[in-house]
């Protein structure tokens, strides 16, 4: 070991907060493709759920208020389904578990880019995960004849509602430092997904259902995606847009609290 | 100005004081070993000075500036290598480097520049590879490599020869040693490994239940207990050999430890034929004469009355 290692001329100094959030970030994106593992189901569970929801429900869509085609009805489905609980949550908790979330700590890095940062690498991910089941949605015949833009809306709102639903999953992981506490979070998703519009149109459900599917976020979400496949509805789409403001506000502001915990030196 | 400085440290985990008022001074330029045995509080003090850990009570002050006050500026002149080697098995070598020199400020061409250096204290030919195939050694240097990327002032290694063998070891000191030469960068330093702390550390503090109950250089250290040790073995009779022995001329402090009688003796070479003739007019039998100079070790049973504990050297 005879290398210079010390030069005077290079000295530490504030990145700044936007570089911080990038440099978290970039890590965090550099370790997707690392960890298929754990993104592959993400994709096969949606693709398997819009494949079996199709061919066992479609034909009951007559009967009820669908105002398109259910494979389109259903589309929106898998994509909830592709990005919700999707994160670097698990990547996170390994960070905590092998010392490399205290070497951060070690460094000036701004304490809130180090869920910034993931939650960056997070929209990359989600929008990987949209991409693909947008692409067999129009193998199988969906259209969106709101045109390009309403394909990208489509999968912005998707990926916009994925990230907003992160903040869930980092408050587990934060707050715990469990991988199988993360793994479970999932598990919080089941009432959004299921007590909704998943199978049927809202004006359908009746009773205790429909009652407690007015109240999820997740109905606006899904309306808001279905209604692309019709027009532009502005209505629509600023329902989704705040259903999904709502989720961020609660997950993430719990994700934040989590995460001052875990950085305080008590 | 100190290097560091730190002042009735305590830390305490519930109703565990695992650290009870430790003071402590290091000179810019210093390399400070701090020796105790597992669980005494090495690693303790070291993330309070490092800003990780806020202390219970106390203060300390690292680079001049306070580590819970200013702990934001303390991190830019600090450089740590914690305990266990703090990477991401999922990254290469140069991406480590990379993400620690881009969160210290670094350009581009700063950190290509830094990585470069740093090369050369663990394998060029590794840096493209994960992390997860890098043996225990490499790891450390590694992590040795992360801790400098921002060329701090002060560099706090958590016994960073825990677990190498012993090459690893020597190269690992090498670089401490050339740091410290060559660029006067305050050490600090903790370890298990005694010999470690007399081969490296120009000043050692010895912690043992959080407190700091020895410091000073090895030499004065081991003079403390008298310039040469006699250590006798015996079967049985151990408690009425000290009596006797105490009572020899020339031994200044007898000590019982396990089967060892620990003489300290300003002259060994006068003071072990007396000993030994002591010793047979009481009708004791030694299995085992013999003469040194004290280790460290002596003046850790000195001073705690047991034997160190620490790792295998």
């Amino acid at each position: 070991m005879t290398s210079q290692t010390a030069p005077a001329h290079i000295t530490a100094r504030s990145a700044g907060f936007v570089h911080d959030v990038w440099s978290i970030a970039i890590r965090a994106i550099r370790q997707l493709p690392r960890d298929l593992e754990t993104t592959g189901p993400a994709l096969a569970i949606p693709l398997f759920f819009l494949v079996i929801n199709i061919g066992s429900l479609q034909d009951i869509a007559g009967f009820t208020a669908i105002e398109i085609d259910y494979k389109a009805f259903q589309l929106p489905v898998a994509i909830v389904f592709a990005v919700t609980g999707v994160s670097r949550a698990p990547a996170l908790v390994l960070d905590i578990q092998n010392g490399y979330f205290d070497r951060l700590m070690l460094t000036p890095v701004s304490r809130r880019a180090l869920l910034l940062g993931h939650m960056v690498a997070d929209f990359v991910l989600v929008v990987a995960l949209v991409i693909p089941v947008v692409i067999l949605g129009f193998i199988i015949g969906v259209r969106f004849p709101t045109g390009p833009l309403g394909v990208f809306a489509f999968v912005m709102m998707g990926a916009c509602w994925g990230v907003a639903y992160t903040g869930l999953p980092y408050a587990i992981a934060l707050k715990t430092g469990n991988p199988g506490a993360v793994n479970s979070s999932f598990l919080l998703f089941f009432p959004f997904a299921f007590v909704t519009s998943s199978f049927v149109p809202l004006e359908d459900m009746t009773g205790w259902l429909g009652t407690a599917a007015q109240y999820n976020p997740v109905t606006y979400l899904l309306e808001g995606l279905r209604s692309l496949f019709i027009e532009w509805d502005a209505v629509a789409l600023g329902k989704g847009f705040l259903a999904i403001a709502g989720l961020a506000l609660v997950s993430q502001t719990l994700a934040f609290l989590a995460l001052k915990g875990r950085v305080a030196r008590g | 100005m100190s290097a560091i400085r730190a002042e009735g440290l305590v830390r305490r985990f519930g109703d565990l004081t695992a650290v009870d008022g430790v003071d402590l001074e290091v000179s810019e330029g210093e390399i400070y070993g701090f020796l105790g045995p597992n669980g005494a509080g090495k690693s303790t003090v070291v993330r309070m000075l490092c800003t990780l850990l806020l202390p219970s009570a106390g203060r300390a002050r690292v680079g001049g500036l306070d580590v819970v006050d200013d702990a934001h500026d303390v991190r830019f002149s600090i450089g740590v290598a914690l305990q266990d080697a703090a990477l991401d098995d999922r990254m290469t070598g140069r991406e480590i480097l990379e993400t620690q020199g881009r969160l210290f400020g670094l350009h581009k061409a700063e950190v290509a520049q830094r990585v470069r250096e740093l090369g050369p204290i663990l394998e060029v030919d590794a840096l493209d590879r994960l992390v997860g195939t890098y043996s225990g050694g490499m790891k450390r240097r590694l992590d040795l490599a992360a801790s400098l990327m921002h060329n701090p002032s002060v560099l706090f290694l958590d016994e960073p020869t825990t677990g190498l063998d012993p090459p690893s070891r020597l190269r690992v000191w090498d670089e401490v040693r050339r740091l410290n030469r060559d660029f006067g960068m305050t050490v600090f330093l903790t370890t298990q490994y005694l010999e470690e702390a007399d081969e490296l550390a120009d000043r050692v503090g010895i912690i043992n239940d959080g407190r700091l109950v020895a410091e000073g250089t090895p030499g004065e250290l081991k003079r403390s207990i008298g310039t040469d040790v006699v250590l006798a073995e015996l079967d049985r009779d151990h408690d009425r050999a000290v009596e006797i022995l105490r009572s020899v001329d020339g031994v200044a402090q007898v000590d019982h430890f396990g089967d060892e009688i620990v003489i300290a003796t300003s002259n060994g070479s006068a003071t072990l034929s007396p000993v030994a003739l002591a010793l047979d007019r009481a009708g004791i039998a030694v299995t085992q004469l013999s003469l040194r100079t004290p280790t460290l070790d002596d003046v850790f049973l000195e001073v705690t009355g047991t034997r160190f504990e620490g790792g295998d050297q």
